[in-house]
């Protein structure tokens, strides 16, 4: 049975082990990285949710999964509140894609 | 600037770099469409990521705000005992869509455990304001696996874009000019042969004829 995998710190994380997503309490960025491998590995976590303080101090990690249709390891905002990096993310991909962002703010 | 492929200028090899530049240029012509294709889905894509990621960031807001609320009136530990088994659980069936040859990823998902009652808990130990924060974060899922299928197909369609792009342009800066040189220096060479051979031909020609006038 594949499931949603949420990784982050305890107060960011814990809301969505009501909803039925398998919770992974992490403290460190190390931690982090090392639990993602290991649910990368293992196919059975199509999406990770990953808090945004810990998907900014990995890119390294991350840009092993960029190319692979599976899993999808996707940023959420922390409880801290948000940092923008989703956003900031897409506006990088189009950068990449592009060569600038054209996609105006509106 | 175009460099010369090295290669013997025979006609042999002409007809060869004939075909290759036209494969070339076909080739060319088909990575340009794909590649303006694909960047059309792209923007799409990345529009729609766009407003539904600033969507869903504002109603996880609202839902962690809650749940701060709910931390602050609860302890820790009942917080935690309530949430421990969730009676819904989300069942995902990944498949794959294909988008100009590049596959991303669909998902389909199923709630298990009775919609109308989602709460792990009795009511007796736990604050009013949990039931509402549950409730707004079950409402955002569906969203939140959307948002996690348009992300990665953006993720993959950029690189997928960049790829090509960067194909478009070796063969529009390097090897079509390059064939193209090569060719021309190849028709030339033979154009010279072919003159050096008629003078040469002319050349006996007259010194034949004055050979006979002598007889």
């Amino acid at each position: 049975m594949k499931k949603i995998a949420c990784i982050g710190d305890k107060e960011s994380v814990l809301c969505f082990m009501a909803i039925g997503c398998s919770v992974f309490v992490v403290e460190s960025a190390e931690e982090a990285a090392k639990i993602l491998r290991k649910l990368a590995s293992d196919q059975s976590f199509p999406i990770i949710f990953l808090t945004e303080n810990f998907y900014n101090a990995m890119p390294g990690v991350l840009d092993d999964y960029s190319e692979s249709p599976l899993p999808a390891i996707i940023s959420i905002p922390a409880a801290s509140g948000s940092q923008g990096t989703g956003m900031a993310n897409i506006k990088a991909l189009v950068e990449k894609a592009i060569g600038a962002d054209i996609t105006l703010n509106n | 600037m175009a460099q010369i492929i090295k290669v013997n200028p025979t006609r042999m090899e002409l007809s060869k770099l004939k075909k290759r530049l036209k494969t070339a240029q076909r080739g060319h012509k088909l990575l340009k469409d794909k590649r303006d294709e694909l960047v059309k889905q792209f923007l799409e894509l990345v529009h729609k990521t766009r407003d539904l990621r600033a969507e869903v960031e504002g109603k996880l807001k609202l839902s962690h705000e809650a749940f701060a609320g709910v931390s602050a009136v609860m302890s820790p530990q009942s917080l935690e005992e309530a949430l421990i088994f969730p009676k819904q659980s989300v069942e995902l069936s990944p498949s794959s869509k294909n988008i100009m040859s590049v596959d991303v990823p669909v998902f389909d998902y199923k709630m298990n455990g009775n919609s109308s009652d989602i709460f792990s808990y009795g009511f007796a130990f736990t604050s009013a304001e949990l039931d509402g924060a549950i409730q707004g974060l079950s409402d955002i899922l569906p969203q939140l696996v959307e948002l996690a299928e348009k992300e990665k197909s953006v993720m993959l369609l950029a690189s997928e874009i960049e790829k090509t792009r960067r194909r478009v342009n070796a063969l529009e800066h390097v090897l079509i000019p390059n064939l193209q040189v090569t060719i021309k220096s190849i028709v030339m060479k033979l154009d010279e042969n072919e003159r050096g051979n008629t003078t040469r031909l002319m050349k006996v020609k007259d010194m034949v004829l004055k050979q006979k006038d002598r007889y």
